[in-house]
C-alpha cells in the first residue's frame, strides 16, 4: 500500500510540476470556451429563441441559464476525458525518458506500477475537474441557476464516473504507446477529435443520421449525455414552470442531446450511468489484464 | 561457499539477425570490483539489462548471489543497484523527492529512509542540493544522486554503466574514492562498464567483450602482461649508449624509450648492461593498448 501510495504522489507531483503538460490538459476545455465566447453561445441563444412561440415571455435568466448549462456540461464532458489522457502521459514519458528502467529494476511487480499510474491519473484528473465543476457551477449562479442540491450531487458523481471512464479508457490507450511521438499524435487527436464524437463542441442531434447512429454505440456519448441531464433538468422544469408546453421543453431536450436514442429506443440516465459503469468495468478489466501479461523483453 | 556474486554461463541473446550477447560466460566474485569493457553496441549493456531482469536471456544462465535470475527475479532484484549511463531519476522532482519515491520502491518509508537519507548525505554530501529539482543539478550532483540512489537499499552488487562519463576529474575522482570506500567498508561488488582505461586498470578483473564475445579476460597485470609490451626508459644516456644496447629505440624528450617483452627481460638488460642504466623507469603497457590489441579498435569504435 505504501508502495502504491508513493507512486501515486510521485506521479501527482510530477503531473502538476509539468506546466506544459497541465495546459495541454485544458487545451480542449479553452476550445470550446473559446468557441462559446466567439459564437457558440450566440447560436444557441438564437436557434433557443426562433424556436419559441413569439408570444411566449421567457425570461433573460431562464435563456442565459440553458445556454450555460449547456456550455457548463460540454466543457466538463470533453475535460473529464481529455484532462485523464494528458495525466495518464505520465505512463509514456515514464518510458521515453527512462524512469521506467529505474522502476523495472527495482522489486516492485509491474501490475503495481500500472495501479500507480491508473490511481493518480484518477487523483490528479479528479482535482482537475472538480475545479472545473466548482467554476462551472460560480458561471451558471452567475447566469441563471437552477439547479437543486439533487443535480449539484448527481453532477459530483457523474464527474467521478466520467474521470473513471476517461482513465481505463486513457489507460489502455497509453499502454503500449513508446515514443514521445506516438504521445503527442495521441494527445492531438483526443484533444481534437474527443469534443466532436461526445456532442461537446455541437449537439450529435445537429450531426447526420448516419453519424448519430454510429456515435450512440460510443459510451463518451451517454457521458455527455448525463451531465446535460443533470446540468439542464432545473432549467427544463423551470419552463415547464412558466408554461411553456411540455412537446417544447421535450424537442428543446432533444436538440440538447438529453434524451439519446440507441437502436431506436430512448435511453434513459439510469441507463446511461449503467453504460457508463459497464464501460469502466469492461475497459479497467482490460487494463488489469494487459498490465498482469509479461512484457515482451 | 560459492565465492561468485555473479555467475553467467554461456549465455546468448538476439535481436533478429544481431547476435548481441553470443555465448557469453563469466563470474565476478564477492567484493570485486569488475569491469566490462567494450565499444558501443559490443554487448554490454545487454548483458547488463539481463543480469538486471529487463532482458530476457534466448539461453544460457545468470545466477547472482547464487540465485537464478529466471526465477528469482524479485529477490535478485532486491540485492542490486543500478547506476544507468543517463540518469534516469524525474528532472521535475527535488534530489530529496526522487530518492523518497525510490526508496519506497524497496519498502523504506518515513523514519526508515529519514535514517537512510541521513547516512547517504554525509557519504555523498548532498546537503547543499537535496531540495533542488533533479533537472537543476550540475552533472556531477547529478551523478551523486543517482548512484545514492542505487545504494539505498544496501545492494550487495552495485551495477555502474559508464558512471563517471561527462564527468570533470575532480567529480570522478571523488565518486571513484566513494565507491572504493563502500567497497572496503562494507564489501560491495561493483561491476563496471566504462570508457575511461584508467578505472578499468584499477579494477580487480577486467573482461573485454567484442561482438557480444568475450575477446580478453584476466587481471589488468595478466592482460598487460598478455597482450602489450612493457617500456624500458632511460634518462641522460647518449645515443651511442642506447645503441649499445642493441634493441630498437625511440628518441622521447629526455632519453629514449625501449619496448621490452617483459619484467625479466629488463632485469636481463640492466643486469647485462649495469652502467647504461643510470636514471631509468619500466613502464607497464597502458589498457587502452590492451583494448587496442584485442578488439582492434579504440574504445570510441574507431577501426585501427
Amino acid at each position: 500500500m505504501k508502495i502504491l501510495m508513493s507512486l501515486v504522489n510521485r506521479n501527482r507531483k510530477l503531473f502538476f510540476r509539468d506546466k506544459g503538460m497541465l495546459v495541454s490538459a485544458m487545451i480542449t476545455p479553452i476550445i470550446l470556451i473559446v468557441l462559446y465566447a466567439t459564437f457558440l453561445a450566440k447560436v444557441y441563444r438564437d436557434s433557443f429563441l426562433s424556436n419559441m412561440p413569439e408570444t411566449l415571455p421567457i425570461s433573460d435568466k431562464l435563456i442565459n441559464g440553458t445556454v450555460a448549462g449547456q456550455l457548463a456540461a460540454a466543457l466538463l464532458a470533453v475535460s473529464c476525458v481529455t484532462v485523464t489522457f494528458c495525466v495518464n502521459l505520465t505512463m509514456v514519458q515514464d518510458r521515453v525518458y527512462g524512469s521506467r528502467r529505474d522502476f523495472d529494476v527495482s522489486p516492485v511487480r509491474k501490475p503495481m506500477i500500472y495501479l500507480g499510474y491508473f490511481f493518480s491519473t484518477v487523483l490528479n484528473s479528479l482535482m482537475v475537474n472538480m475545479v472545473a465543476l466548482a467554476a462551472c457551477f460560480v458561471y451558471v449562479w452567475k447566469m441563471g441557476w437552477f439547479l437543486r442540491a439533487g443535480d449539484v450531487a448527481f453532477l459530483i458523481v457523474d464527474i467521478i464516473l466520467l474521470v473513471l471512464f476517461g482513465t481505463v479508457l486513457s489507460s489502455v490507450v497509453c499502454y503500449p504507446l513508446k515514443t514521445q511521438g506516438q504521445m503527442s499524435a495521441v494527445g492531438t487527436v483526443v484533444s481534437a477529435g474527443y469534443g466532436f464524437v461526445c456532442g461537446a463542441y455541437m449537439p450529435i442531434s445537429n450531426f447526420g443520421e448516419g453519424l448519430q447512429k454510429a456515435l450512440s454505440y460510443l459510451p463518451g456519448t451517454y457521458g455527455t449525455a448525463l451531465l446535460k441531464n443533470h446540468m439542464l433538468r432545473g432549467t427544463f422544469e423551470e419552463m415547464e414552470a412558466q408554461g411553456f408546453p411540455s412537446q417544447v421543453v421535450k424537442a428543446i431536450s432533444d436538440s440538447l442531446d438529453c434524451n439519446p436514442v440507441f437502436r431506436g429506443h430512448t435511453v434513459e440516465p439510469e441507463i446511461m450511468l449503467l453504460i457508463m459503469l459497464g464501460s469502466v468495468v469492461g475497459l479497467g478489466s482490460i487494463y488489469l489484464i494487459i498490465t498482469a501479461m509479461p512484457e515482451k523483453r | 561457499m560459492n565465492e561468485n556474486m555473479v555467475e553467467i554461463e554461456h549465455l546468448r541473446k538476439s535481436f533478429g539477425n544481431v547476435k548481441a550477447v553470443n555465448d557469453l560466460s563469466f563470474q565476478v566474485k564477492y567484493g570485486e570490483l569488475f569491469a566490462f569493457l567494450g565499444i558501443n553496441g559490443a554487448g554490454k549493456s545487454t548483458t547488463i539489462s539481463m543480469i538486471c531482469g529487463q532482458l530476457t536471456a534466448d539461453s544460457g544462465t545468470i545466477h547472482v548471489n547464487g540465485q537464478d535470475v529466471r526465477k528469482h527475479s524479485h529477490e535478485i532484484k532486491e540485492n542490486i543497484g543500478v547506476v544507468f549511463q543517463d540518469s534516469v531519476l524525474d528532472k521535475p522532482l527535488t534530489a530529496r523527492e526522487n530518492l523518497k519515491s525510490r526508496a519506497a520502491l524497496y519498502g523504506i518509508t518515513g523514519k526508515n529512509f529519514g535514517h537512510r537519507l541521513d547516512e547517504l548525505n554525509k557519504i555523498f554530501d548532498l546537503k547543499e542540493f537535496i531540495d533542488r529539482p533533479v533537472g537543476k543539478l550540475s552533472g556531477g550532483q547529478r551523478r551523486r544522486v543517482d548512484i545514492a540512489r542505487a545504494l539505498l537499499h544496501k545492494p550487495k552488487l552495485l551495477i555502474l554503466d559508464e558512471p563517471t562519463t561527462g564527468l570533470d576529474p575532480q567529480t570522478r575522482k571523488m565518486i571513484w574514492s566513494i565507491i572504493e570506500s563502500l567497497r572496503k567498508e562494507e564489501g560491495l561488488t561493483v561491476l563496471l562498464t566504462t570508457h575511461y582505461m584508467e578505472e578499468a586498470a584499477s579494477a580487480d578483473y577486467v573482461v573485454i567483450i567484442d561482438h557480444g564475445c568475450i575477446a580478453a579476460e584476466g587481471t589488468p597485470y595478466e592482460l598487460k602482461n598478455e597482450y602489450v609490451k612493457d617500456y624500458l626508459s632511460l634518462y641522460g644516456v647518449t645515443k651511442e649508449e642506447a645503441e649499445s644496447l642493441n634493441l630498437p629505440y625511440e628518441k622521447i624528450r629526455d632519453g629514449y624509450r625501449i619496448a621490452i617483452r617483459n619484467p625479466l627481460a629488463a632485469t636481463d638488460l640492466i643486469v647485462n648492461h649495469a652502467s647504461v642504466f643510470r636514471d631509468y623507469e619500466i613502464v607497464k603497457g597502458a589498457m587502452d593498448d590492451v583494448f587496442l590489441a584485442v578488439t582492434g579498435k579504440a574504445l570510441g569504435g574507431e577501426q585501427q
